[in-house]
């Protein structure tokens, strides 16, 4: 198992650094100015030498590779430089760096982790609930198909489905404007300095990302589940007159969960992320707010940061999928 | 040979040798109260935390309570003037060359140390001469600064180099925080990464994305201020500002809000709130790209402005963005402007619109281009860009102009502009107060501005604003500001279609808050109380 863990962990490397290199490339195709956006996009009066020193000193002057051609010259109107962007990126990351916010002007490491708690905690409370709605739901929808609890479930799962969760959001925000006139304090204080503060201001997030998570999670539970009752040795087990519930606890519901585990594990990385418009409508200072000012803003620095961050979340999540589907299935284990 | 000032260069500012406040009852919001904690919110973020490197709302609403600057704007926009606020008094001398700032004494940084001419000198040498690896956004602003002598600790004098109209105003900036200058010398840099300052609020603390805190000063300079036993300031997104004020989040916020934002308000809140509105320094402005055909034709320029009925169309739009107020190139009631009667002898602002699109037409006709196509390249952003884009288009089709229309990205509508990758540019002019220099950048020749979008070549223009920027006579300079404005709206490089109404909307608790007419002053929140 060691190996198998740091074998993954060794193609990390060739993963981020396939990720690095064609984050860096792709944000400098759509083109922007930060430094004009910082200074004048409230109609400031800012001479351009002002301009063009700013530029310099975020190293926005260089070129963004060792060869840089002037635009519509042939390549005899190339220069080649070591002093290019690339190359301060790629030896920053070398040395785990991944450089300053062009906006903020600091580390990017920092501005991540200031958000890190807020994503990582509403990701989890929505996978809690998640786990704790689609596991029971879709076991019953499977063990009782076509009938009204059946229905009553799919109705249930595939609204979760259709509905987005920053609608849901605003639905539970316009809810409790309406019925309480309230709305939880703003400002993420951590769980361990005040349990009741901080729950009564995530927990709405959660509800609405993890409704959509349990409905994602309900209908793989009740169709693997389904296509296990079918398994020859499930008939087996029958035959032999092993407890029904026994049947289902046992055997079936272990190797139904393979699947669900799969899609759990990538939601929740997703989430990390992906809460780019619940995190607003929440008005929560998460890793989707951040990604969102960082594009708006054209912070090339900060948006590689968030995408190489996110790219590890996805690769060791893939791995703790694999680790766990080894615990629920001997088989993958042994070989 | 010195003066007192009693007329301000900007014209409608009073000026005082005296600091004037009005300690006690405020007219209708009865006796103050001190403490509490004020919640607001601000819907962007600055990039920075240091006053000379910053231009942006999202600094001065959370981190000017921390400083105070030389002078200050006090009173709402119908009664705005200039006073002291570090400076007790202060005189310009007759030829406008020299200003003598005496200091209160007794004034106290943050960190304990006393306030002096000295931090004074140091603070605005930052600003016109910034060492190497400090930002000065307002360098080019202040280069009329020649000296600054400090004959004692409480006396701060500014020799120009020449007179300029607009100094009192810059004294009075948001942005001339005054820092100290011990630990400038130690690390010029150090505004950028700690606050120390002397105004009323101590900085607490800065959570990035999250909020920013302030808590009393017991130390500030004027004893029976602040009232407010803090203020906490929380980063936001705009659609969360109606709701989190509704919902009990914040007490208020204090850029602007939407008329429908208010009115979503008032109505969850009624008597819970209140709503103070009124004119804005800032506009929507249509820009020609002059290089391209045939924009480079004054016809066609005032066709395009004709075509528009600002005045009928500004009910209508005020009901729906903060598009509102008919006015030249200085904000509506602005005693420099050009009053009403003139500015509609100026093509595209008379009241008569038949006969104003009739004459478009002809113009139109005349220049060669009946069925002319345009591409109006405007920010992606709702208020109030989008309605005043889908304005202009339904306007020029009234005329036979057909428009595309752009809708780019902030950092992408900087590259267009730069690049002269448009015909019609939809921007703005926004400052933080009255001030035809800072108002008439945008209209100046590339070679006078770089800002200026149109790529005119027009030296009377430049040669005009000189001259109203050297005009400290009140008198003289608005007989140049007119004559500017007369010029620069009939040759119609860049035209504004309409000024903005600012509408705050907050708890009914709020009192003692003012405004100014601009997003930028007026918050240091030392008047600022909460009844409850």
């Amino acid at each position: 198992m060691i190996g198998f863990i740091a074998r993954r962990l060794l193609l990390m490397i060739p993963t981020l650094l396939g990720v690095a290199i064609a984050v860096f490339f792709m944000l400098r195709i759509g083109g922007g100015d930060i430094v004009a956006m910082k200074f004048r996009a409230e109609g400031a009066q800012v001479t351009e030498d002002v301009i063009q020193a700013e530029r310099k000193r975020l190293g926005l002057d260089k070129p963004n590779f060792y060869l840089a051609c002037a635009r519509y010259l042939p390549p005899s109107g190339c220069t080649a430089s070591m002093d290019n962007q690339f190359h301060d990126y790629m030896t920053g990351l070398l040395r785990l760096d991944l450089g300053k916010s062009l906006w903020t002007g600091d580390p990017v490491a920092k501005e991540i982790a200031i958000r890190f708690p807020v994503s990582l905690q509403v990701a989890i409370m929505a996978m809690m609930i998640a786990v704790m709605i689609a596991v029971p739901l879709g076991t019953i929808s499977a063990l009782y198909r076509d009938t009204w609890i059946d229905y009553t479930v799919r109705i249930f799962s595939v609204s979760g489905l259709a509905i987005p969760s920053f609608w849901l959001g605003m639905l539970i925000i316009l809810g409790l404007l309406s019925f309480f006139k309230w709305l939880p304090k703003i400002g993420y204080v951590s769980i361990f300095e005040d349990p009741v503060a901080n729950l009564s201001a995530l927990i709405w997030p959660a509800l609405s990302v993890g409704y959509r998570y349990a409905a994602v999670a309900t209908r793989m539970m009740r169709s693997s589940l389904l296509e296990v009752m079918r398994e020859d040795y499930i008939r087996t087990a029958r035959a032999k007159g092993v407890w029904s519930r026994l049947i289902t606890r046992r055997h079936a519901l272990r190797n139904a969960l393979l699947p669900v585990v799969t899609v759990i594990g990538l939601e929740f990385a997703f989430l990390i992320g992906g809460l780019v418009v619940t995190e607003q409508v929440f008005n929560l200072n998460g890793i989707g707010k951040l990604f969102v000012d960082a594009s708006s803003r054209g912070d090339f620095v900060m948006i590689q940061g968030l995408v190489l961050m996110i790219a590890v979340i996805f690769i060791v999540i893939n791995l703790v999928v694999d680790i766990v589907y080894g615990y629920l299935d001997p088989r993958i284990r042994l070989n | 040979m010195k003066r007192i000032a009693t007329l301000a260069s900007a014209g409608a500012l009073t000026l005082t040798a005296s600091v004037l406040w009005s300690p006690g009852e405020v007219q209708g919001q009865g006796a103050p109260k001190k403490g509490g904690t004020l919640n607001f919110a601000v819907v962007a973020e600055p990039p920075t935390i240091d006053c000379h490197a910053v231009s942006t709302f999202a600094f001065a609403h959370p981190g000017r309570p921390h400083y105070s600057t030389l002078l200050k704007f006090s009173g709402d926009y119908k009664n705005l003037k200039l006073v002291g606020d570090l400076a007790e008094s202060f005189e310009m001398s007759k030829d406008g060359l020299s200003y003598t700032f005496k200091l209160h004494k007794g004034v106290k940084f943050h960190d304990g140390a006393d306030m002096t001419s000295a931090d004074v000198k140091a603070s605005y040498e930052r600003i016109v001469s910034p060492p190497p690896g400090v930002t000065s956004l307002r360098r080019a602003l202040h280069s009329d600064i020649g000296s600054i002598e400090t004959p004692d600790e409480h006396t701060a004098i500014f020799k120009m180099k020449r007179a300029n109209a607009s100094m009192l105003t810059h004294f009075a900036s948001p942005w001339n925080c005054i820092y100290r200058a011990a630990l400038l010398k130690e690390d010029p840099n150090y505004p950028a990464k700690k606050i120390v300052g002397t105004g009323p609020f101590v900085h607490v603390e800065y959570i990035k994305g999250s909020h920013w805190a302030g808590k009393r000063f017991d130390g500030y300079f004027r004893k029976d201020r602040p009232y407010l036993d803090g203020y906490k300031a929380f980063f936001v997104k705009s659609t969360g500002v109606a709701p989190g004020i509704i919902g009990g989040q914040f007490d208020a916020e204090f850029r602007g809000r939407s008329p429908k934002e208010r009115d979503q308000i008032m109505e969850a809140m009624k008597d819970k709130a209140v709503t103070i509105e009124g004119p804005w320094v800032t506009n929507l402005l249509f820009t020609f790209n002059t290089t391209k055909k045939p924009f480079d034709d004054e016809r066609v320029r005032q066709a395009l402005s004709m075509a528009i009925d600002r005045h009928g169309g500004s009910t209508p739009l005020s009901k729906i963005s903060v598009l509102k107020y008919v006015s030249g190139l200085l904000r509506p009631g602005f005693d420099m402007g050009l009053p009403p009667e003139e500015l509609e002898k100026i093509p595209g602002f008379s009241k008569d619109i038949q006969k104003s699109r009739a004459e478009a037409k002809r113009l139109l006709a005349a220049a060669g281009v009946p069925n002319l196509k345009v591409r109006l390249v405007n920010r992606n952003i709702d208020e109030p860009y989008k309605p005043g884009g889908i304005f202009l288009i339904d306007q020029w089709k009234r005329i036979g102009v057909e428009a595309e229309h752009t809708q780019l990205e902030t950092k992408l509508f900087f590259d267009a502009m730069k690049d002269g990758n448009f015909d019609v540019l939809v921007e703005f002019i926004s400052d933080f107060a009255d001030d035809p220099s800072a108002q008439f950048d945008k209209l100046l020749t590339g070679k006078k501005s770089s800002q200026a979008a149109s790529r005119h070549e027009d030296s009377r223009l430049d040669e005009l604003f000189d001259l109203q920027a050297a005009a400290i006579d009140p008198v003289a300079r608005r007989k140049l500001v007119h004559e500017f404005e007369r010029h620069a709206l009939t040759k119609a490089y860049a035209v504004p279609l309409l000024w903005w109404q600012r509408i705050i909307t907050m708890h009914r608790k709020v009192k003692g808050w003012e405004h100014q007419a601009n997003h930028f002053t007026g918050q240091d929140l030392a008047d600022v109380w909460l009844d409850e």
